[in-house]
């Protein structure tokens, strides 16, 4: 039968194809982290180091910080790095992982449109700059997508009192490039985390307008999933990877990455929580 | 302008990665394309020949399948072949293996609905020769197949459309890892969200020149096909 024969060979020759993709000999690892760090190119520096060190190859699955912590309870990946502290730790309470270091910070900054309808441009207090956003009824572009980005902006619009709702304040349910790429579309203010704005090309009018109030500071930590919990976690490459980060040499080289010329991430791993 | 000069020198620097991401992106397309093929083209060509009660839900369903939402079926492959799914076991998220999986779903509803309908009206018009001839209607299915072919080319070409130009399925049980499960799509995605626009946009002249390139294939192939024929 010349069709079957036909289909057979297509499917012979497409599984040749496809087989050198599914090839999986080297050992590697699946880290669950943020948009963030991906979309700030730290990743692309950083993981080159570690696979010639230690052999072992590291796939990263960018999310923001809600979906990567659920990624990592449903035993999806054998690493968490994230952004939000208080949720790593519930992480680690709840027997999912096997403990929390700190290994870097950035900050988080409120950009804005150049003609600065809310007039905050230059101010550093987080908290009093949105109120003046919802005064001004300036057009504010929230991530809405519970990353660890959205829940530090829902955590100010609390302190401030405020339960941000209307025409001008816009939930995006989208990751920080996408939120960037609107915010200037549209002229809005948005937070977002440093890294991701300086490996940001298409700002258009967006400035940076807030930036060194000390409640900005964005803590990044990394938990390796409990193997006991998730008995086919990579365990042992986990943990290489997590003492690598915190290492001299992992921190060393957190440090060095830069983007025209500014440093995108402070290491400061110390003793874990 | 800038995108079109983005592409050109991205496919004159011979870029090793992006090779690689072209290749997975064909590979995995092509894959699924095969699957949905081995099992929608007799599948669509029983449901075209045959009559049995609820036939008609049946077709109903897999039209509207044509329909399903990429993320949807992603979300169902990956709910799946999550470790705490019933696959799970597996380990084969976040892998091409699911990658090839999702798109075999996106795919098979329109080839499986195409082929139905081509091999229905084929039927129509043949059957009572078919018949007369001896030939049970099962038995008729590669007959008919192999004379519908310029036909069912259509549907194979639009589900290969469908798979290589769809980002949400692979997004979600691909995990878009960089040299392992990135390609033309998520990288198009990737791209724009670091604000890399004119890079995004070169990445999708690619893309579309690739596609450009299978078609006029498959419309070359064909027609010297059916020159053969005639001759």
């Amino acid at each position: 039968m010349s069709l079957t024969r036909r289909v057979l060979l297509g499917l012979a020759v497409a599984a040749g194809l496809a087989a050198p993709a599914l090839a999986q000999d080297k050992p590697f690892i699946t880290v669950a982290s943020t948009t963030s760090t991906e979309a700030s190119g730290l990743f692309k520096h950083l993981l080159p180091d570690f696979t010639k060190k230690t052999g072992i190859e590291v796939r990263v699955v960018a999310q923001g910080t809600g979906q990567a912590i659920q990624t990592a309870k449903d035993g999806n990946a054998d690493v968490v790095l994230v952004h939000d502290k208080k949720a790593e730790e519930q992480f680690v309470a709840d027997g999912f992982g096997v403990r929390r270091f700190d290994v870097m910070y950035n900050d988080f900054i409120l950009v804005g449109p150049k003609s600065d309808p809310a007039k905050v441009k230059g101010t550093k207090d987080i908290v009093a700059a949105l109120k003046a956003v919802e005064a001004a009824k300036a057009p504010f572009a929230s991530r809405g997508d519970d990353s660890g980005t959205d829940r530090a902006e829902k955590r100010f619009w609390k302190e401030a009192g405020i339960a941000p709702k209307g025409d001008w304040y816009r939930e995006l349910g989208a990751g920080m490039g996408q939120t960037l790429n609107t915010a200037a579309g549209m002229n809005a203010y948005t937070l977002a985390d440093r890294g991701t704005w300086l490996g940001f090309s298409n700002r258009q009018d967006l400035v940076v307008a807030v930036e060194g109030d000390k409640k900005l500071f964005n803590q990044y930590g990394v938990i390796a999933v409990n193997p006991g919990r998730h008995p086919h976690v990579k365990a042992k490459q986990a943990q290489a990877f997590v003492d690598w980060l915190i290492s001299k040499d992992g921190q060393a080289t957190i440090a060095a990455y830069k983007i025209g010329g500014e440093q995108l991430f402070f290491p400061n791993a110390a003793a874990g929580s | 302008m800038e995108a079109l000069g983005a592409a050109v020198g991205l496919i004159l620097a011979g870029d090793g990665e992006l090779l690689s991401i072209v290749g997975l992106s064909l590979r995995v397309t092509l894959m699924a394309l095969a699957l949905a093929c081995a099992v929608g083209l007799p599948l669509g060509a029983l449901l075209g020949i045959s009559r049995f009660p609820g036939r008609g839900a049946v077709i109903v369903l897999v039209n509207a399948l044509m329909g399903l939402p990429p993320v949807v079926a992603g979300l169902l492959v990956y709910l799946l072949l999550s470790r705490s799914g019933p696959l799970g076991d597996l380990g084969l998220l976040f892998t091409p293996t699911a990658m090839v999986v999702a798109q075999t779903v996106l795919v098979l509803p329109i080839v499986t609905a195409v082929t139905r309908q081509v091999v229905e009206d084929l039927w129509a018009e043949y059957g009572e020769q078919l018949r007369s001839l001896g030939s049970g209607r099962v038995r008729a299915v590669p007959t008919l197949l192999w004379d519908a072919r310029y036909s069912l080319a259509t549907g194979v070409l639009a589900g290969f459309g469908r798979a290589s130009a769809e980002v949400g399925a692979v997004l979600i049980v691909g995990g878009n890892i960089a040299g392992h499960t990135r390609t033309m799509t998520t990288s198009i995605a990737l791209e724009t969200a670091k604000g890399n626009l004119a890079l995004a946009l070169g990445l999708g002249i690619i893309l579309l020149g690739l596609a450009l390139a299978i078609n006029g294939a498959a419309f070359a192939l064909s027609a010297a096909a059916r020159r053969a024929a005639a001759a």
